[in-house]
């Protein structure tokens, strides 16, 4: 098997792990410490917001400018009508050569 | 299965551009089906395939496949209360498929006073699953045609993508402050460590922000 492979099946546990455990794990006790409950929260924002920052620190005008868009198109909209108005706004800045 | 036609329709770009992005990652057709069948998360796919675009160690990528889908534990601990009337290997089976929308959906099903049967769940789950893996074929097929990714912006997708799913989140307790501090964190982490140290870092930076701050702020409010 290739390491690729290995990769996507131990993904694939550690989801499924997530998934089942909750029920599992939390279920057991009656309240949640509220610490806990606040990590556990921040986690998604905190890990997703790591992959976006290097990325934006390092970009230029149509990538700072897309996401500006994105943020504030974010305010309103839905998921898929944010990524399109930020993709939409990178290609035509990248096309206009910025 | 009516109930899942919204599910599918807002599923499709993803399913198309995880595919894609795969694809222009590295990984073969085969194996961003069977990462689309196996995990079923979208976000976690994404960060995934763009961990493996940039030659960072194996179990660094699983791990944080594991932590972006780490939310799934509280919605199983919260479901899993409706799901009393369901055998072991029907919930057994059923938890694989509960994703964010999943979970949102049968959360609205009890709040109208209706009951999880598991044909409903199934029935609401089995579209979307299928739909999803036949996405990623045959975005990874059409992907691997695109000569010049640049050019639609490919290469920078995945950021716009991440912060479409981070501002989804802007209801959360301090929200604000800890996706300050891990963006502040990660660059830091970036430019002095290195990639893909940025990532547990800068994650960590903004969790550990919210466990020693939040409580507080969480007893001061009303």
């Amino acid at each position: 098997m290739t390491v690729n492979l290995w990769i996507i099946l131990a993904g694939a546990l550690l989801t499924y792990a997530t998934r089942v455990g909750g029920h599992l794990v939390l279920s057991r006790f009656s309240r949640i410490h509220p610490r806990v409950q606040a990590g556990l929260d921040a986690v998604p924002a905190a890990v997703l917001t790591t992959l976006i920052a290097p990325a934006a620190f390092n970009g230029g005008v149509p990538e700072l400018v897309a996401l500006t868009v994105t943020a504030f198109v974010a305010l309103r909209g839905g998921m898929l009508s944010v990524f399109l108005a930020g993709v939409g706004v990178l290609v035509v800045l990248r096309q206009l050569g910025l | 299965m009516r109930d899942s036609i919204p599910m599918v329709v807002a599923a499709i770009p993803f399913g198309l551009l995880f595919g894609a992005l795969a694809v222009e990652n590295g990984l073969t057709v085969t194996e961003a089906i069977l990462m689309s069948a196996m995990i079923y998360a979208g976000a976690s796919q994404m960060v995934g395939i763009d961990l493996f675009g940039q030659q960072v160690a194996p179990w660094v990528i699983a791990l944080s496949i594991f932590a972006v889908n780490f939310r799934h534990v509280l919605y199983s601990a919260a479901i899993g209360r409706r799901l009393g009337h369901w055998s072991g290997p029907r919930k057994t089976f059923g938890f694989f498929f509960l994703i964010d929308q999943q979970f949102a959906e049968s959360e609205r099903r009890v709040q109208k006073g209706e009951r999880i049967s598991f044909a409903w769940y199934m029935g609401l789950a089995l579209p979307v699953y299928v739909g999803w893996i036949i996405e990623a074929g045959i975005g990874a097929v059409f992907g691997g045609l695109i000569e010049n990714p640049e050019q639609f912006g490919l290469d920078f997708v995945l950021p716009i993508y991440f912060l479409a799913l981070v501002m989804g989140f802007r209801k959360t307790p301090g929200w604000l402050p800890i996706v300050v501090v891990s963006a502040v964190a990660s660059i830091v982490a970036f430019h002095a460590v290195g990639s893909p140290w940025h990532v547990s870092i800068g994650a960590m930076a903004g969790i550990l922000l919210a466990v020693i701050w939040l409580p507080g702020e969480r007893e001061k409010a009303p």
